[in-house]
């Protein structure tokens, strides 16, 4: 007689990692641990564990659908060696051909959010619309309430869960810190005043 | 080599540069959407494709460029133009780092960006509008069971009987006009419709159109309307005429 296929050896947390499978399969956004208790039914640390089971069966190089923990969230992906199969069949709408000044409002958004155009445009040096309007087609930044409370405030923006899913992200704060990725101020200071004995000079 | 007819080639504007500078001074391309380094970048290479160094163009362009970039300033930085007017030429320098400072560090969290972006495009998901089931919300405030039952009694109450009375139509017969009709026509060849029945009701006018379209039928009569809405004309046929004729010659 067929056995119901066991992806995980006989644990006492099979069942719920079955129903975790399921659910997860059906969802179109990453869903959370408290999300998937809900409809499982179950303990929230019941569903952790069964996540790892889960985890450990669907890994690159051992399936191709891979569980990933994203945007603060659980959700399934395709594994890395599919990638050129998947490129084939679909499209990437969300990221596909972003400019630079798209990628540096991204990275101000990301970083400073919620925040204005008016703040972006301070940084950038150039107006901030049409960058803003085009990342939030994407669905990378939506809006977040106003400057201030009052509704003459400009529009603040934030990153969405899609921005984090689509630069495989657990949650923003894995960006790299500021201070990691840049030039410090004291350095430029440093070269403004090389440049100015220069002139003098 | 004319500065004014540099060939630009930019996001915001493509075209010759005199035509950018008319276009920013009308007011009509907004100068804080426009590249200067873009502009910058043309002249150089305009520049570099002659063995010559152009002064004069050189000295028209650097004029030019740096009114744009004042101008572009002014536009972006609007009411913080005095506030930088107050500062010492120290402090202003420190602002001016700050600043520099702040756009290098997210010009180099773009570049993260882009190269996460290279590393992570090999995953591929499922995307789509959240189809996740509404949550079950009981949304009512809470209810008074008196109240509740009050309110049901008055559901099953039987509502009063609605008098229909008033809606009685009252059909005249149809040969009341028929006979009318062929009276007048035998007074008149012709009459019209409106007119001979303007004073009754509408069900009325209903019953004397329907025995118009009777008499019609038999050929007693022809109708005439120039166009719709416009006053119906009946006329007698001369079959009806000959008919009357035989009869009263009998």
């Amino acid at each position: 007689m067929d056995s119901p296929l066991r992806l995980i050896a006989s644990n006492p947390l099979d069942q719920l990692a079955r129903t975790l499978e399921a659910l997860l399969v059906v969802a179109s956004a990453p869903l959370t641990v408290e999300e998937l208790a809900e409809a499982a039914d179950d303990e929230p640390e019941r569903v952790e564990a069964a996540l790892g089971l889960v985890r450990e069966r669907y890994s690159e190089a051992r399936s191709g659908i891979v569980l990933e923990h994203v945007a603060g969230g659980w959700a399934f992906r395709s594994s890395r060696e599919a990638a050129e199969a998947c490129a084939r069949l679909f499209e990437k709408p969300a990221q596909r051909n972003l400019s630079q000044a798209a990628l540096e409002t991204l990275a101000i958004v990301a970083y400073l959010g919620p925040c204005s155009r008016p703040d972006i445009a301070r940084i950038r040096g150039v107006a901030a619309d049409s960058a803003v309007a085009n990342l939030s087609e994407r669905g990378l930044i939506s809006e977040a309430g106003r400057d201030d409370a009052s509704l003459g405030g400009a529009i603040r923006y934030r990153t969405t869960p899609l921005f984090e899913r689509v630069f495989g992200l657990e949650s923003l704060s894995q960006l790299p810190r500021l201070d990691d990725v840049g030039e410090s101020a004291d350095a430029i200071r440093d070269r403004l005043h090389e440049v100015a004995e220069k002139r003098s000079a | 080599m004319i500065v004014r007819e540099l060939e630009l080639d930019l996001d915001a504007f493509a075209g010759p540069f005199d035509l950018l500078l008319t276009l920013v001074l009308k007011d009509e391309l907004d100068l804080r959407e426009l590249d200067v380094a873009g502009i910058v970048v043309a002249f150089i290479e305009r520049l570099a494709e002659r063995d010559e160094l152009d002064l004069e163009a050189c000295g028209e362009f650097l004029v030019l460029i740096s009114a744009l970039l004042e101008l572009k300033a002014r536009g972006l930085f609007p009411e913080e133009a005095a506030e930088l007017a107050d500062l010492e030429p120290e402090a202003a320098a420190e602002e001016l780092a700050r600043r520099l400072a702040e756009y290098r560090r997210m010009k180099d969290a773009a570049a993260w960006l882009r190269e996460r972006l290279e590393s992570e495009g090999d995953r591929f998901f499922r995307l789509g509008p959240a189809p996740l089931a509404p949550k079950l919300e009981t949304p009512l405030a809470p209810q008074e069971p008196e109240r509740l039952a009050e309110v049901i009694r008055l559901l099953a109450k039987e509502p009063p009987q609605v008098s229909l009375a008033h809606m009685a139509l009252r059909f005249p017969p149809v040969s009341q006009f028929l006979e009318r009709f062929r009276s007048l026509l035998r007074r008149r060849s012709r009459f019209d419709f409106d007119q001979e029945v303007g004073e009754l009701t509408r069900v009325e006018q209903a019953v004397a159109f329907l025995a118009l379209l009777d008499m019609r039928r038999v050929g007693e009569i022809t109708i005439d309307q120039a166009a719709p809405f416009a006053p119906i004309r009946i006329s007698g046929t001369d079959v009806e005429r000959e008919a009357s004729w035989t009869v009263r010659s009998a």
